[in-house]
């Protein structure tokens, strides 16, 4: 009996070791083949735009040169902190009002709150380019066109979706009886939802934050139409530099890392914290 | 609890991050607007273009201290992007000062037909316009009588580039005519050449390869009976046209779907293929990319048939009529700049076209630019359909059409869709 | 769960009612509604009252600059569907909807998976995989384009490691299997896998996220059984595993689905509609008829269309997972 167990342990040791080796395998070729994409980008960057061609993508730049990458940021610095202030406001706000309905509609639930939910939660699904005539007019007559604050705001429009969902879902996991407890102690409305929800939400927050902050920062339809410049966020730059009539390859990939450092940078740093956001509730449909 | 704090003092930086930033932005509002500026709309965002175009807003700064103009160029291959953005904003009712506009019946007539543009007659009068530019040029932005854009250059689309080297080698000459192109493209193919480069990422230079060799097969009286709706789109003639675009498609590249323009002319510099047809645009890529000499390394030539017409691409500028008080004022001296010698002589050299002026001086453009300005003087002009020369519902239409045709060879079927597609939108 | 007992009242119930089960309608419950009526009015108008018009509009006469408003009924609606170019995007939409979410949870439950196994490297690896959701649309679209370009992209090393047959990639006009209903090919073109691609690489992360959380929740010893046991692993994972994430792959799925309909970005910068259209999509279309053609009514029905499609899949979803939720 004793010497079978011991085979026994032997043989799963063994599988056990021959399946990490597999997995690390998998893992590592997937791995590989997800970061091609990054290969490209910056091997173009550093190449001279000249020595830029289809047939030689793959090669590593004969000389080192910034000029892809200096040329690229004097042409998208100028956008990039519109986008900081776009993407840091229309987050902020966005994910405020989705914790406050995520609060409302799982804490307060009252008959028809459902069917708010829902009208909510459709908004996910509405076809962008079919809004743009419609949306100049609102914004027009609102004094928003053109102008960070107006964009700003289609962002947190169609953010709060998306944000109502993620709340919603993750405070469903904070316990009825905290807030019931509280309630008997006399919190009100607000109070159980400044003492008790808020504290409890920051992983929520990181996902919904995640979230959005990429949503705006990488949205590139709604800043050609209702900005112009010096208003318009960096991603309108960046195409401006791939449609124009003599594309420069490598400053356009330049422009696309520059572009695409800060999400990276937030990707990097908080994405232990996105999983774990996801984890801590957020998930749980 | 623990792992939480880092994420929970992040949050709390992000979120005073975030009350810095709204403060920044609503102090940089208020700063924002101002009286004095004109909107200027074009989808010129390219490094030359871009360039050159900044010329032209110095000297209106220049002109008029303390008025800035607003650069608002939009990217998007022919404009696409830029093209939504304008028909959002005005069908929005809110216009830009002025805007980018191909001459012809595209675009620039339906914004006409809707009455959203104020006739410019009296800026032609108090300019001396009438005399500056050819009648053949001011056809093509007249309606009954009255003119409503201001043209700024003029580019050719009925080119057909060549790698000189290619051609020294084989013993070529540049084809005139379908029959010698056929005959070099064999030749050129049996050495392992690709004949003719050709791009179509944009979705419209298929449509801008057959529409030359339409103007080649049928000869310029029956292209514009074509263009202004008098002749049948299902015509010996177009359904040859057809055939001939067909017999070109076997001497491309394969992966012409998947390229640029500018990488199909990139293929031309490399010697990989002897031959492409593009607009003159094409020039400033291969001086100022590919670096190479006119005449010596690459050589140019009417496409085949389409010698003594000149296929007139032109961007001009036009006066939106919801405009109004000072920003209408604005525009037009705005206008008055974008028409002058002055600006045109240094506008043009920078982008890579010529100007539509009549007094404009050959000197300051290359060898190149010489050529193509002698023919626009001498040879008629004729629209591009893809190049808002024609109704753009009609256009849309056609390079549906042109998808599905380049893929499944039925030339019977294209023309009929075309001939139901001229019909829902009728041309002019 | 969190839904209250069914005997709560809706606030705007008559007086009548509301005085008799006044003990029941807290103050509370006016909060919660007054918190939510920002968010009803902002999407009232910036989503319903655009679809609304979006609607209206597509049953106009309004084809051309001139904002023609007069009545044309279901026309558009005949020439859309009429349209090649339509039918082969419902094609494609079908093929694609159905790839992107199967491919994103399928993949991404897998990667999530070989994660969890108590590995080194976990967050360099988990980075890998979730950092492409950072990366713009449009620039994903411009990098594929110079992969999948099947004479220099990645064919160049495929040959190199003697592939022979090399594929189209997204230049493939192929359509598999290929038979006929109405003018267009049935089947699977196959130059959509191209684009495909493009899209799993940057949304796979997302879904193997999810699936990773969902997993972390699971208690280790059930996890502990699946691996030791190497012979009943697969039949752990199908019994025990996969009912635990099954609420995230509701949610996953809602929001992979709203993902779906923004790749328009993507394909514009990678393939744009591609020959015969084996790459285009109705967002692509209704784009260039409005804004290109200027036909903004064929335009308007085109959105009606894709927006009715869209909800036809989603609203039953939606309605199934709350009511269970609520169960």
């Amino acid at each position: 009996m004793t010497t079978r167990l011991v085979v026994h342990a032997h043989r799963t040791h063994a599988s056990r070791l021959v399946m990490q080796i597999l997995n690390y395998f998998v893992l590592g070729v997937l791995g590989a083949v997800f970061l091609i994409p990054v290969y490209l980008l910056v091997v173009t960057s550093l190449k001279s735009n000249s020595a830029v061609s289809l047939t030689t993508m793959w090669s590593l730049p004969n000389s080192f040169g910034l000029s892809g990458l200096s040329q690229a940021w004097q042409q998208v610095a100028p956008d990039m902190l519109n986008s900081v202030y776009l993407a840091v406001s229309a987050t902020i706000v966005s994910a405020g009002i989705g914790s406050l309905n995520g609060y409302a509609l799982s804490k307060w639930t009252f008959r028809g709150s459902n069917v708010i939910y829902f009208f909510i939660l459709l908004g996910m699904f509405i076809p962008y380019q079919i809004t743009l005539i419609p949306l100049l007019r609102v914004l027009d007559a609102i004094h928003l066109f053109n102008t960070i604050p107006g964009l700003a705001l289609v962002h947190i429009v169609y953010g709060i979706p998306i944000m109502t969902l993620i709340f919603r879902n993750f405070f469903a996991e904070i316990p009825t009886d905290l807030v019931e407890a509280a309630q008997i102690d006399g919190t009100g409305y607000w109070g159980v939802y400044r003492h008790i929800i808020l504290p409890l939400s920051i992983p929520g927050f990181v996902v919904a934050g995640i979230w959005e902050f990429t949503q705006v920062w990488n949205d590139f339809l709604f800043g050609v139409t209702v900005t112009e410049p010096p208003h318009q966020p960096v991603t309108v730059a960046i195409v401006n530099i791939a449609g124009s009539q003599h594309i420069q390859w490598n400053v356009l990939m330049s422009s696309t890392l520059i572009a695409s450092l800060p999400t990276l940078i937030i990707y990097l740093i908080l994405g232990r914290y996105f999983v774990r956001g996801l984890l801590a509730g957020s998930v749980k449909g | 609890m623990n792992k939480w704090k880092v994420a929970s003092s992040l949050g709390t930086g992000f979120i005073s991050l975030s009350l810095v930033s709204a403060t920044a932005l609503t102090s940089a509002y208020a700063a924002g607007s101002s009286s004095g500026q004109v909107d200027l709309f074009s989808w010129w965002t390219g490094k030359a273009s871009s360039k050159a175009l900044q010329t032209v807003i110095n000297i209106y700064e220049a002109q008029h201290k303390g008025q800035k103009v607003v650069n608002d160029a939009v990217a998007g291959g022919a404009g696409s992007n830029a093209k939504a953005v304008l028909a959002s904003r005005m069908e929005a009712g809110n216009p830009p000062s002025t805007f980018q506009v191909h001459v012809g019946n595209g675009s620039l007539l339906s914004w006409i037909q809707a009455g959203d543009m104020t006739p410019l007659n009296f800026l032609y009068k108090s300019q001396g316009w009438y005399k500056a530019f050819p009648k053949s040029l001011l056809n093509l932005m007249t309606v009954k009588g009255n003119i409503y854009a201001v043209p700024i250059d003029m580019q050719r689309a009925n080119v057909l580039w060549y790698n000189t080297a290619i051609f020294k080698k084989y013993k070529l000459s540049p084809p005139s005519t379908f029959a010698a192109f056929f005959k070099d493209a064999a030749i050129l193919k049996s050495h392992g050449i690709t004949p003719l480069a050709l791009a179509n990422h944009g979705n419209w230079e298929t449509t801008l390869l057959w529409s030359d060799v339409l103007l080649g097969t049928v000869g310029r009286v029956e292209y514009n009976k074509l263009m202004d709706g008098k002749a049948s789109w299902t015509s010996k003639g177009v359904v040859e046209a057809s055939k001939n675009y067909l017999k070109m498609m076997t001497y491309v590249n394969s992966d012409y779907e998947a390229l640029h323009w500018a990488q199909a002319d990139g293929l031309v510099a490399d010697g990989k293929a002897a031959m492409n047809v593009m607009g003159d645009w094409a020039q400033g890529y291969f001086t100022t990319t590919a670096g190479l000499k006119p005449l010596k390394q690459f050589g140019w030539a009417a496409t085949p048939g389409t010698k003594g017409v000149f296929a007139a691409v032109s961007d001009a500028f036009g006066l939106p009529s919801k405009l109004s008080g000072k920003a209408k004022t604005n525009a037009i001296n705005f206008l008055k700049v974008v028409g002058s010698a002055k600006a045109q002589t240094e506008f043009n050299p920078l982008k890579g076209t010529f100007s539509p002026r009549l007094d404009a001086n050959p000197q300051s453009y290359d060898a190149y630019g010489k050529d193509a300005m002698k023919s626009y003087k001498k040879d008629p002009l004729v629209l591009v359909p893809g190049q808002g020369g024609l109704n753009p519902g009609f256009t849309t239409a056609l390079e549906n059409a042109m998808s599905v045709f380049t893929s499944n060879k039925n030339v019977n079927q294209f023309l009929s869709t075309l001939a139901s597609a001229a019909k829902t939108n009728p041309l002019p | 769960m969190s839904v209250l007992p069914e005997t709560d009242q809706t606030i705007s119930s008559p007086p009548t009612q509301a005085i008799r089960h006044r003990r029941r309608l807290s103050p509370n419950k006016v909060w919660s509604l007054v918190t939510l009526t920002p968010s009803i009015i902002l999407l009232a108008v910036f989503v319903y009252y655009f679809i609304f018009w979006t609607g209206y509009v597509s049953f106009s006469n309004w084809n051309s600059f001139i904002q023609n408003m007069s009545w044309n009924g279901f026309n558009n609606y005949i020439a859309v569907f009429q349209s090649f170019r339509f039918q082969s995007d419902l094609r494609n939409m079908v093929f694609f909807t159905v790839g992107y979410m199967v491919g994103c949870l399928v993949l991404g439950m897998l990667l999530a998976l070989l994660i969890d196994q108590k590995i080194k490297g976990e967050g360099i690896l988990r980075s890998v995989f979730l950092y492409p959701m950072a990366i713009s649309a449009a620039a994903t679209g411009v990098i594929w384009n110079w992969i999948l370009n099947p004479t220099t992209g990645l064919n160049l090393i495929l040959k190199a490691l003697g592939v022979h047959h090399l594929p189209q990639w997204y230049l493939s006009t192929a359509i598999v299997p290929n038979f006929n209903i109405g003018y267009i090919q049935g089947g699977l073109p196959l130059a959509l896998v191209a684009v495909l691609i493009a899209s799993l690489w940057q949304w796979t992360g997302f879904a193997m996220a999810l699936y990773l959380a969902g997993l972390r929740a699971i208690p280790e010893e059930i996890k502990e059984a699946a691996r030791i046991d190497g012979a009943g692993a697969f039949r752990t994972f199908w019994s025990v595993i996969l009912p635990h994430l099954r609420p995230i792959t509701t949610t996953a799925v809602v929001m992979l689905m709203a993902a779906s309909l923004k790749v328009f970005d993507l394909i514009y910068a990678m393939t744009g509609p591609g020959s015969n259209f084996v790459t285009d999509l109705p967002a692509l279309n209704m784009f260039d008829t409005t804004f290109q053609g200027n036909e903004f009514a064929q335009g308007a029905a085109i959105a009606t269309v894709l927006l009715i499609l869209v909800l036809i899949f989603i609203i039953p979803y939606l309605i199934y997972t709350i009511r269970r939720e609520a169960a």
